[in-house]
């Protein structure tokens, strides 16, 4: 009754990082509203996975076991989930906000009428009056979410509509197991009785993983290496603040012609356009050649040992040093100041 | 036997949000909405090609495009037709303002129900709002099967198509029948540019409404060209229950909005040292740049 239920999204037999994420602050929300917390998990030869949920506090798991469900389909799972949601009647149902989640929580809020608020960054309880109806609603779940392309943070809420639902964004939220694992209750679900042929009217043909293509296009954050890097193997802290920060590594075209890095990365007029939220320029003096390429970034900063590089004029921070000091320092300081 | 398609391209015009530079902040540090150009989502181009190159292949496809907003959006039907469209309607009510994007997708499911198409494509998700929902939930209200992140149809004969995906890590090739939902990823090909002949056939499209605003002034009549004329559809065309359309038909609702305020108006110096490097760090992440 009026539980919290965290939809798990497996991947080759292991439950996804971000589910447990997500079954770690459904756990506390579920104790901020006095309810419990149950899973749905949907697959092939998933049980052996319960003993993990209930590590992370997972009172009842709904388990659809099926062949045809080793990989994800649209259809077939949203029908699964849509049957348990309707008659367990949560109050809040969590995904993540991952390709499978995307997929799957929009076509689950709508056959159910509910709302779903895509890519939240934070989830929190609290209360929301409604002065046109003077009325107060309490315990309401409080979707956190940036929109307008980054520029606004919103707060979404579904005063009258259960469940309410909402897709969580990968990493953002703490994993945590509990010392004692929990009582956990399986619930089989009978899945002949719920899926018929229609539901597998789209099959996978061919599917693989494949490397990563270089995007810088659409990261948002970038750090661009310049000649000033100097070699390589000194992209290489690039690389790592890179993938600390969550972004990409770009360079300019003198960077590319001393053959430091790959011409995809080239950022500039003879390369890409890019916009993103956070441009860190390294060793980059700033011809307008590159320039002209990253301008409209939103925030700017350079990293160069000439304080009166052309650079500085756009950034709206300019650091005066050695990147191989800085950047292990930039490292260093985030990881101290996030969480 | 001659193979045709009626596919519908879903599109909508959106404020340039990658286009937040330093000019289209206000004082405040808080964004200027008024000074952002509106713009065909980008995706949706996508998409457009997508359903264009299904035409190249099988000309008899008629590709319209639909797109619910207010009067304005009918500038994006018109880019669309600059392309390659055949048509397009507009969806506009004043009791559609106010929609989610279950409130949205009922109305789009509606004016699809009326139109009737084999094949519906559209932009993974718009830029405004980043939400990805719209696709899927007009799938499920029209009971349709769904293909999301599509980089590539591969092949499409009258029974059934076979769609290229792209995942977080990796690809996936699947087959449907149709009709079906499919929505387009930003990695699939770019949209062609516009072509001449069909900028000077539809130079002058336009709706109802903006003939009688005046808006486009042109020599020629509405009327005189059926083609020339982008349908507006409000409930009263594509029917329904009007408390799914809008506010009323939306269970979320925005409790609160914060602006992301940019300090940094010039170039602030900073030295390497480690204290400076850590209120660096602080203040990113305090207006959520990065983390």
């Amino acid at each position: 009754m009026n539980n919290i239920i965290v939809y798990i999204e497996t991947d080759n037999g292991k439950v996804c990082d971000v589910s447990l994420e997500l079954l770690t602050k459904a756990r506390s929300l579920s104790v901020q509203l006095g309810c419990k917390l149950e899973a749905i998990l949907i697959g092939q030869a998933v049980e052996p996975l319960v003993p993990l949920l209930a590590n992370y506090g997972v009172t009842k798991a709904h388990i659809a076991d099926d062949k045809r469900l080793e990989n994800y389909l649209t259809l077939p799972y949203s029908e699964i989930a849509i049957s348990i949601i309707k008659k367990e009647n949560p109050q809040i149902v969590l995904f993540g906000a991952t390709s499978i989640g995307r997929d799957l929580a929009p076509r689950v809020s709508g056959a159910l009428n509910s709302g779903l608020t895509a890519d939240c960054t934070s989830l929190e309880i609290g209360s929301h009056t409604d002065n046109k109806a003077a009325k107060t609603y309490e315990n309401l779940l409080y979707q956190i979410r940036p929109a307008f392309g980054g520029n606004i943070i919103a707060t979404i809420i579904n005063p009258d509509h259960r469940p309410q639902m909402a897709t969580v964004r990968e990493g953002v939220m703490k994993s945590e197991p509990l010392r004692r694992p929990t009582e956990c209750e399986v619930c089989k679900v009978d899945v002949e009785k719920i899926l018929n042929d229609t539901h597998f009217i789209v099959k996978i043909i061919e599917r693989h993983i494949e490397e990563k293509k270089i995007d810088i296009k659409s990261s948002s954050i970038l750090i661009a290496g310049g000649f000033g890097v100097g070699s390589k193997e000194n992209f290489d802290l690039l690389y790592e603040l890179a993938k600390v920060l969550g972004g990409e590594v770009g360079a300019s075209r003198a960077a590319v012609d001393a053959g430091f890095v790959d011409h995809a990365r080239q950022i500039g007029q003879t390369g890409v356009t890019v916009r993103p939220k956070l441009y860190i320029a390294v060793g980059i003096s700033g011809q307008i050649q590159h320039t002209a390429g990253m301008d409209q970034s939103a925030m700017i900063i350079s990293i160069n040992t000439d304080a009166s590089a052309p650079i500085n004029q756009i950034a709206d921070y300019a650091i005066t040093g050695d990147f191989s000091e800085v950047i292990p320092r930039m490292i260093k300081a985030y990881k101290n100041n996030s969480k | 036997m001659t193979k045709a398609f009626k596919i519908v391209v879903l599109a909508k015009q959106v404020p340039d949000t990658r286009n937040v530079g330093k000019n289209a902040m206000k004082e405040d540090g808080t964004v200027n909405r008024a000074a952002l150009p509106a713009i065909f989502n980008p995706e949706d181009m996508n998409a457009l090609e997508q359903a264009l190159r299904i035409k190249d292949k099988y000309p008899e496809s008629k590709v319209l495009l639909l797109t619910m907003g207010p009067g304005r959006a009918a500038d994006i039907i018109r880019e669309g037709l600059y392309r390659g469209a055949d048509g397009g309607i507009l969806l506009t009510d004043r009791k559609f303002a106010g929609a989610d994007t279950l409130a949205t997708s009922y109305a789009i499911s509606m004016a699809l129900k009326k139109i009737d198409p084999d094949l519906i494509f559209a932009g993974r998700q718009a830029i405004d709002g980043d939400t990805a929902q719209v696709g899927p939930q007009v799938a499920q209200k029209l009971d349709l099967p769904q293909i999301t992140y599509a980089e590539e149809v591969l092949e499409i004969d009258k029974t059934k198509i076979q769609v290229k995906r792209r995942l977080e890590r990796g690809i996936e090739i699947v087959e449907s029948s149709i009709p079906i939902v499919i929505t387009v990823h930003a990695t699939a090909p770019e949209c062609r540019p516009r072509n001449a002949k069909q900028l000077m056939k539809f130079k002058h499209a336009r709706t109802l409404s903006e003939e009688h605003d005046n808006e486009h002034n042109s020599y020629l009549p509405l009327y005189t060209m059926d083609y020339l004329k982008i349908e507006e559809w409000g409930v009263n065309e594509i029917g329904g229950d009007e408390k799914n359309y809008g506010l009323s038909g939306s269970p979320t609702k925005v409790k609160k909005i914060e602006n992301i305020v940019f300090q940094a108006k010039e170039s602030k110096k900073l030295s390497s040292s480690v204290q400076d490097m850590d209120s660096l760090m602080k203040e990113l992440i305090a207006s959520h740049t990065i983390g």
